[in-house]
């Protein structure tokens, strides 16, 4: 298996169509299979075993995917908002290697790491000339045939480091096509389909809807740096049908919204969400502001090749109408798992499966799961499952809702208990607007609960007042014996909350 | 009667059908298209072979063909007018439920 057969059937099937479209730049499917082979042309050197690209969303990416699955080695995309130092630990892993990367930042590392002898170089060229080279006419192109082998590894996501040291995830190729097989209709899309990618290349979702586009043959528009004006401007520009956003650029797209009725993108038939926890005001508000268009919510990890569990149109429409508290509630919860994959939910400490409703760690198991970091090889368990780490339930008719990381838990008294929890009882209450609870260190306790409350503008929710509120809803010993107010939360520009950031703050002020 | 492995890409001895193997059957089985062996995608189709009428039912691009048990599947890659068979037995086309696009 190997992606470059799905652009092989794309180019094969509907070679003309628009693939990728950066500004007025654009690359048929043909013309990525005709670029991605030149690129796996000047991959095969005998030496090179991995393709780094430290860049923005460019038409570069989509080749650099495809080019060194082609070549039969690893895509890496790096973060380019890491410090120098934190790369030189990422790039010191991807030897011998090509880095590509913009022509300012090529000039700068280039003197570091250009070291064309040896095993360890890692050759350092500029995205400029090689969007030039692979592209002109007459580049020599590698012989159409490539690796078919499932356990290659094709490609290297370095996970986003929210909790510790980054570590390379391996995603395969029997991972990712067994994704794309599993979700994607062939040639799904309409010839006037278009989507909106503005998730980051070192983002797992990034990578998936490369992927998962060119197997349905839509076109991607490429957003490089989101702020909620471009969102639109490009949305309505360019007819977009379908867009996919983390929680805080949705965020911003309503308050860049404010006071009008309606969002005005007809075209927008599909919105989907991801990568972190979506306020249930944020999404009310949108499906107001886009009445047309269904909306839905993904859950997925870098470890599982994206998606394993969807929220779709139909249930968050069934969710804003209900009376039944039941289902209304589903609005929060990540739906049910895709048809090929299975979810299992169990107790923290002896792992045993627990049942509907009650609370425990996520377990996955499906042919797109990989749970394998470099170095460390396969965490799946003898029987397939990997541990998310995720904390969450399953209610009776089978819908996900996540509580946050287990390794957040909270540990007082011998007593476990998840922040998700406490924040979503806290986020019911009319002035809280985002909330976040840590464990802080308790010389009675061990740890004790502390929260850190965003207020809407005009509310004067005191202390005491919501300590009352989860005493209220929750056992006492939940309640926060710490609140802080803040203006905003920590989060990372994909959308996750960095609690790290909070218990540094709160343990520096104690 | 032939081995197969996940990823092998095949062609039919008899028609354009281009498939690979998505998941391998067990041990020794007869994959035919159009009523002939499928044989390796580069490889020559031998003199004499045709299209035998009864194994017409065709393959469309992007379907993934699966039998009865679950325990083969094989994705058409390129279309053609055989059809695909395991053992005498026809596959048939794996109903899949178009999801939401999500990424």
């Amino acid at each position: 298996m190997n992606l470059m057969m799905i652009l092989e059937m794309a180019a094969g099937a509907f070679g003309d169509r628009v693939a990728f479209q950066n500004g007025e730049d654009r690359l048929t499917y043909q013309q990525l299979f005709d670029a991605s082979g030149a690129l796996a042309a000047k991959l095969d050197d005998g030496r090179t075993k991995h393709l780094a690209m430290l860049d923005v969303s460019t038409l570069a990416v989509p080749i650099g995917v495809f080019g060194a699955s082609w070549a039969g080695i690893p895509f890496a995309p790096l973060n380019y908002r890491l410090a120098d130092g934190e790369l030189d630990s990422l790039i010191s892993q991807l030897h011998p290697g090509q880095l590509i990367t913009d022509a300012e930042r090529a000039s700068r590392l280039g003197e570091k790491f250009e070291s064309p002898d040896g095993a360890d170089y890692v050759a350092v060229g500029s995205r400029e000339s090689l969007l030039e080279a692979v592209r002109s006419d007459g580049a020599p192109i590698r012989e159409v045939s490539w690796s078919m082998e499932p356990e290659d590894a094709a490609i290297l996501l370095f996970t986003s480091g929210t909790t510790g040291a980054p570590k390379a995830a391996v995603l395969r190729q029997k991972h990712l096509v067994s994704y794309i097989l599993g979700t994607v209709e062939f040639m799904g899309a309409d010839e006037a389909d278009a989507s909106l990618s503005c998730v980051p290349p070192y983002h797992i979702a990034g990578m998936a809807a490369i992927a998962s586009s060119v197997y349905s043959g839509r076109r991607v528009v490429q957003l490089a740096n989101f702020t909620a004006e471009g969102w639109l401007e490009t949305a309505r520009k360019e007819a977009i049908t379908h867009a996919m956003v983390v929680p805080t650029m949705l965020a911003r797209i309503i308050e860049a919204l404010e006071g009008q009725a309606s969002a005005d993108i007809p075209s927008l038939r599909a919105l989907s969400y991801g990568g972190g926890k979506m306020p249930q005001t944020v999404i009310e508000k949108a499906m107001k502001l886009f009445p047309e268009t269904d909306f839905t919510n993904a859950y997925g990890l870098t470890e599982t090749s994206s998606t394993i569990s969807l929220l779709g149109p139909q249930d968050h429409r069934d969710a804003m109408a209900s009376e039944d508290e039941v289902v209304r509630r589903r609005i929060v919860s990540v739906g049910q798992p895709l048809p090929t994959i299975e979810v299992s939910i169990r107790d923290v400490d002896d792992e045993s499966e627990v049942s509907a409703g009650e609370r425990g760690l996520i377990f996955v198991r499906g042919e797109q799961v990989s749970g394998e970091y470099r170095g460390k090889g396969s965490l799946l368990d003898d029987d397939g499952w990997f541990n998310t780490r995720d904390g969450g339930y399953l209610d009776d008719a089978g819908y996900l809702f996540l509580e946050g990381r287990m390794d957040d838990v909270i540990v007082r008294g011998g007593e476990n208990m998840s922040p998700g929890e406490i924040e979503d009882v806290l986020l019911t209450h009319d002035g809280v607007m985002d909330a976040c609870v840590i464990g802080v260190p308790d010389e009675q306790w061990g740890e004790a609960v502390a929260a850190v409350a965003v207020l809407r503008d005009g509310s004067d929710a005191s202390v005491s007042e919501l300590q009352q509120w989860v005493k209220d809803r929750l056992r006492s010993s939940r309640t926060p014996e710490r609140i802080e107010f803040w203006e905003e939360l920590p989060y990372n520009e994909t959308g996750k909350l960095l609690r790290r950031k909070v218990r540094e703050a709160l343990r520096e002020e104690s | 009667m032939a081995v197969f492995k996940a990823g092998t890409r095949l062609k039919s001895a008899v028609c354009s059908s281009e498939l690979m193997i998505v998941v391998a059957p067990e041990g020794d089985v007869a994959l035919t298209c159009g009523g002939a062996p499928v044989i390796e995608l580069g490889g020559e189709a031998p003199a004499g072979a045709a299209l035998d009428p009864s194994h017409k039912q065709g393959t469309q691009m992007g379907k993934r063909y699966t039998n009865e048990a679950g325990d083969i599947e094989i994705l058409c890659t390129k279309p053609g007018e055989g059809g695909l068979a395991v053992d005498g037995t026809a596959l048939e086309v794996k109903g899949a439920k178009p999801l939401p696009s999500s990424d």
